[in-house]
């Protein structure tokens, strides 16, 4: 057996156990669950009314609500990883001869699968409340993976957030920007309404483009430059990220 | 041949220096116990044999592997079992193991039968299938134990396997330790409980706000404070610092005042004499032989912080 075939061992069993812990944690669980369904009531039915997007809102704000969602997904993945790093359970595995990569890579690929649960349940509230996407499934497919794509860069920052911060409570307020950003982008106004100054921001940050591709691919919008710049979005945070979390994660505590 | 050599080895956090040039050698299959207080040094120094902290000078190797420049190689050889229980509260006891098993390059079938193995020897059998989070504090100390029993590796390192237990699994936590010792394995622990170290270890070490002040078998360090020792207990802080500045005490603490004697009852007669003429009033003599508590005691100054 080569190295590599236990580096992939190891990864595999360790996001078995991320999994078997994201489904016990009841309370996380919980909010998974309710929050996408509370942000979707709360956006068509109570701020829906007032914005003019042009369109029926719920039309407008299901991929907005997506990337809210995960967001604060992002904020258990980095409160987890913390966990991991201030109990004792990371210097038992750094004290093997383990990839280090393994725990956190558990962590990724389980704060993904969470996401990916979230969209579902996203998507089938929205089409209770009179979500109507334009989509073929070629277009569905293209969404979902490059939904699939953006949780796993947000996964990744929010794994080397979470090695960052020395305390669990920590963890949770390093992540405020991830779930902040997407109210400052197009995801539930369009961008010229905002007075001209917030508009730039709005306009550069890395939400708005993932944003604008995702209605695109499911209602028909038009798309522009936006797919490229948001992969390249992805990319970027997903290296640094992912280097920096390596560093952290060999030289923390030490 | 030393399973463990420490040479010269010192570590500072910051302006705190944690570790002062510490030399210390363990023999393959003996158990060596790292005794001090709180705050002395010895999870640093643990830390630094596991491989998760660089000395800032000095040289440790475990079995002939350096622990700075052949990480991967110590890992190969040793298993770390933390202060806290480093365990997963919302994994069974079984999948807690099997996920180090698995770690351990063991592959998931074997993993599974060495994890039934270990649950069985360690009296978890019943409730390896429970949530760790459901686990008495004992328990959670021998699924931590059985964790870093899952290779059988040939240096164990265990960091105060004992603190906070109540005294039956304190008990339970020393007979597997020496079942191991029996085995062959190489241990290094650590502890605050002179008693816990008298009990398992072969040699001693005391450290003490990271120096080494002694080290050696109980008995050598026993014999090093000399023999019998008669204690006073007084009924004023007064009357104390009259009997420390009249005697010669190898031991003293707020309220008693420690001495050495030959144990006769002319000698603790005297005693008693000499404290009335300087006007101390005792209330309490007990002679007793020397413990490691006298050890420590003397040789890190004093009475308990």
């Amino acid at each position: 057996m080569t190295s590599a075939y236990w580096a992939v061992d190891n990864s595999l069993a360790m996001i078995g156990r991320s999994l078997r812990i994201s489904a016990r944690n009841v309370e996380a669980l919980l909010m998974a669950v309710m929050l996408p369904i509370m942000l979707m009531l709360i956006f068509v039915y109570i701020f829906g009314g007032a914005i003019n997007s042009g369109t029926a809102y719920v039309n407008y704000v299901v991929p907005g609500i997506i990337i809210l969602c995960a967001g604060f997904g992002a904020s258990t993945t980095a409160v987890s990883v913390t966990h991991d790093m201030v109990g004792g359970l990371i210097d038992r595995i750094r004290s093997m001869p383990v990839v280090s990569s393994a725990v956190l890579t558990g962590h990724v690929v389980a704060s993904v699968v969470r996401n990916l649960v979230a969209m579902a349940l996203v998507i089938g509230v929205g089409l209770l409340v009179g979500w109507r996407p334009a989509a073929g499934v070629t277009d569905w497919l293209a969404a979902i993976g490059f939904l699939a794509l953006f949780m796993l860069s947000i996964s990744w920052l929010a794994a080397c957030l979470g090695l960052l911060v020395r305390t669990v409570d920590a963890a949770g307020g390093a992540t405020f920007a991830i779930t902040f950003l997407p109210y400052v982008s197009s995801a539930f106004v369009p961008v010229d309404t905002l007075p001209s100054w917030l508009r730039g921001v709005a306009e550069h940050q890395p939400i708005t483009p993932i944003v604008e591709t995702t209605r695109g691919l499911l209602m028909g919008t038009p798309i522009g430059s936006s797919w490229w710049i948001a992969l390249l979005w992805f990319g970027g945070i997903t290296l640094v990220a992912f280097s920096w979390a390596a560093v952290l994660f060999r030289r923390r505590t030490a | 041949m030393d399973a463990i050599q420490v040479q010269g080895v010192s570590k500072s956090y910051g302006a705190q220096q944690v570790l002062t040039d510490i030399d210390l050698a363990v023999p393959a299959g003996t158990v060596f116990g790292l005794l001090g207080p709180n705050g002395a040094g010895k999870t640093t120094l643990v830390r630094i044999l596991a491989t998760l902290v660089r000395p800032d000078a000095g040289r440790a190797s475990v079995v002939g592997h350096d622990v700075v420049t052949s990480a991967f190689e110590v890992r190969q050889k040793i298993s770390l079992t933390g202060q806290y229980a480093a365990v997963d509260e919302l994994q069974t006891g079984r999948e807690n193991l099997v996920m180090v098993g698995r770690l351990r390059r063991l592959g998931r079938s074997a993993a599974s039968r060495r994890a039934d193995a270990l649950l069985e020897r360690f009296d978890l059998a019943e409730a390896g299938r429970k949530l760790v989070k459901t686990y008495s504090g004992g328990m959670r100390r021998r699924l931590d134990l059985a964790m870093s029993l899952v290779t059988s590796p040939p240096v164990i390192f265990l960091d105060e396997p004992t603190t906070g237990l109540d005294p039956r699994s304190r008990q339970q936590m020393w007979a597997f330790v020496r079942e191991l010792a029996d085995a062959g394995s190489t241990i290094f622990l650590t502890t605050q409980y002179l008693e816990e170290a008298d009990q398992l270890a072969d040699r001693i070490m005391l450290i003490d706000r990271g120096v080494a002040v002694a080290d050696g078998t109980a008995e050598s360090l026993k014999v090093r404070v000399g023999g019998e020792r008669v204690s006073l207990s007084f009924a004023s802080p007064a009357a104390v610092a009259l009997a420390v500045a009249d005697l010669d005490p190898v031991a003293s603490t707020a309220t008693s005042v420690t001495v050495a004697t030959n144990g006769t009852a002319a000698e603790v007669r005297e005693l008693l004499d000499r404290m009335d003429k300087i006007g101390a009033t005792v209330d309490k003599v007990a002679v007793h032989r020397p413990t490691l508590d006298d050890v420590f005691f003397a040789l890190t100054g004093g009475g308990p912080r």
